[in-house]
């Protein structure tokens, strides 16, 4: 069996994420070759063939460019399987791949059972398994669910290239917005999620939060909703914390919040539903409604 | 210029799910049905920009299912489509992501759209692949994830949402196609005489054995509930009670309390 592994390169760096496809590959077996866009004085730690093009020249963010690159390399090596990690370039470029391909897809691998392919669905909430029908596949694997792998070494470069000739510009990059709050060096976060009901109940959450003397935090879909800042959204797109206490008021816990927070020493959290994923990440599961329950727990602490 | 917007139908995501009688799918008994949250920012824009055209714009809604799918389509009318059509399947939940793509860019291919928005993923199956193979099979530039959206003659302006925080300024020709994820825009509520209008407008009904012409690349063989990994401790029952268990709970890891 052979596999391609997709490396991922941003603003000068080879992102850290690319060693799990090592720990992906290391599960599924047989030999690996790497294909990267990125910068030859970056190299991934890696004794195999790495088949590299120039981001400089093929752009950090080009999917036709990228898959042209890709297709001209799956010819050569002729792999079983073509990996890539599900991330803002993974999903993207993937689907396109398996398309012109025309392979399966399999999207957001989070284990291997018995030769099938685990993925979430239903929120995360649920799980199904999965085979692909053909005998090639892409396939995507979820960030932190594969151990990073750093095989060492250096690789054997194979240098790649071709023109440009999509009608698809990428212009930039746009920083992340300013942190005026650094929940990163909170000991203590009550994070807020769409369980609080509504814009005005988000002070109900800061109450316990500073009767704790923590920060507020939030998930995404109060940070959309404009409840709360984008500067205190943990997860993903936001910050990733490391408190000694993260207390979770109505947040599911889908994937992309719980890999913001799944460092935390402790994390309380509070759901009416206890098959909400954060059950899973939690050490304490509350089930209850957030209005009733966090109300009553900051009157008791601040007696 | 000819604007088409595609809905799944999902259910809530607070519902409990039991596989149903396949094994490899849930029960649909029982459960709430609603627009998927990703198409409801994918039909926002796409009345947005359909109002800043104005006349000589169409805004056509596609969603695949069954009947039960037309009060998703409904909804979408209320918010602003022009006009709707649905491809009728009662086994839809057995289609991987590549045959919904086929038979949305086979009903598409003929009908010269400019620009194809979608959600990014649906939160039922979550496979984040029917937009992006649409526009492959169409032959559409396509950028996913979108959280920005401006249109001026012929470019699409778009902010993808990065890893971070970041985002990446992409522009694209039309024709053209964007994944839509959450935080895009605020989706509008219908309003009553919305709603009213609506229900003139046209929905057509077509069979989904017109537009089928692949088979399924992946296969799914069970449905599941994941094994808990944790050992964490799950409290219920009266507040007062729970609030002087967790109390002590804080207490005893002596993290915050005396």
């Amino acid at each position: 069996m052979k596999t391609i592994l997709i490396g991922e390169y941003r603003e000068g760096k080879m992102l850290d994420a690319t060693y799990e496809l090592f720990g992906f590959a290391r599960q599924l077996g047989g030999e690996t070759v790497m294909f990267l866009v990125g910068d030859e004085t970056v190299l991934p730690a890696y004794d195999g063939t790495l088949y590299l093009a120039e981001a400089v020249q093929c752009g950090e963010y080009n999917p036709e460019l990228h898959k042209k690159l890709l297709l001209e390399t799956v010819q050569k090596e002729n792999p079983d399987n073509i990996v890539f990690i599900h991330s803002s370039y993974g999903w993207d470029l993937a689907p396109r791949v398996a398309a012109a391909l025309k392979v399966a897809q399999v999207s957001e691998i989070v284990d291997i059972i018995d030769g099938g392919f685990e993925v979430g669905c239903c929120n995360a909430k649920m799980r199904r398994t999965v085979t692909p029908a053909t005998s090639r596949a892409v396939l995507t694997i979820q960030t932190g669910a594969f151990p990073a792998v750093q095989p060492g070494g250096t690789p054997a470069v194979i240098k790649i290239s071709s023109d440009s000739d999509g009608s698809l510009t990428f212009v930039g990059y746009e920083p992340a917005d300013k942190k005026d709050v650094d929940l990163a060096k909170a000991d203590i976060i009550v994070s807020a999620g769409r369980g609080v009901g509504k814009k005005d109940n988000i002070a109900i959450i800061q109450a316990l939060a500073t009767a704790l003397g923590g920060e507020l935090g939030a998930s995404r879909p109060v940070v959309d909703a404009g409840w709360v800042p984008h500067n205190q959204q943990v997860g993903t797109t936001g910050q990733t914390v490391s408190p000694k206490l993260y207390i979770a008021c109505g947040i599911s816990g889908a994937i992309q919040h719980v890999a913001g927070m799944k460092k935390a020493d402790f994390t309380l959290a509070i759901n009416k539903d206890r098959d909400a994923p954060i059950g899973e990440f939690a050490d304490v599961l509350v089930i209850a409604d957030v209005m009733q329950f966090v109300p009553a727990l900051t009157a008791k602490i601040a007696q | 210029m000819k604007l088409l917007v595609c809905v799944k139908q999902v259910p809530d995501m607070e519902s409990r799910f039991k596989p149903d009688a396949s094994g490899v799918w849930y029960n649909e008994a029982d459960l709430a049905f609603r627009m998927n949250e990703y198409d409801e920012y994918a039909v926002e824009q796409a009345v947005r920009l359909r109002e800043e055209l104005g006349e000589g714009t169409l805004l056509t809604v596609l969603s695949i299912g069954p009947d039960r799918v037309v009060e998703t389509i409904k909804k979408a009318l209320a918010m602003g489509c022009d006009n709707a059509v649905h491809i009728q399947d009662t086994t839809v939940s057995a289609k991987d992501p590549w045959q919904i793509a086929s038979i949305i860019a086979t009903y598409a291919q003929d009908k010269q759209f400019d620009l194809i928005f979608t959600g990014m993923q649906s939160q039922d199956r979550g496979s984040a692949q029917v937009g992006v193979t649409v526009a492959e099979l169409l032959k559409f530039s396509c950028t996913t994830t979108i959280v920005g959206f401006a249109y001026d003659s012929c470019t699409v302006t778009t902010k993808r949402e990065i890893e971070g925080g970041i985002k990446g300024v992409v522009t694209l020709k039309t024709p053209a196609l964007v994944t839509c994820q959450l935080g895009l825009n605020i989706p509008r509520y219908p309003t009553l005489p919305n709603i009213m209008k609506a229900k003139k407008k046209e929905i057509v009904a077509i069979q989904v054995t017109d537009f089928m012409t692949t088979e399924s690349r992946v296969t799914t063989t069970h449905f599941h509930s994941p094994m808990k990994k944790s050992g964490g401790i799950v409290l219920e029952g009266d507040v007062g009670e729970l609030v002087d268990k967790v109390r002590a709970i804080l207490k005893e890891k002596s993290l915050v309390l005396r």
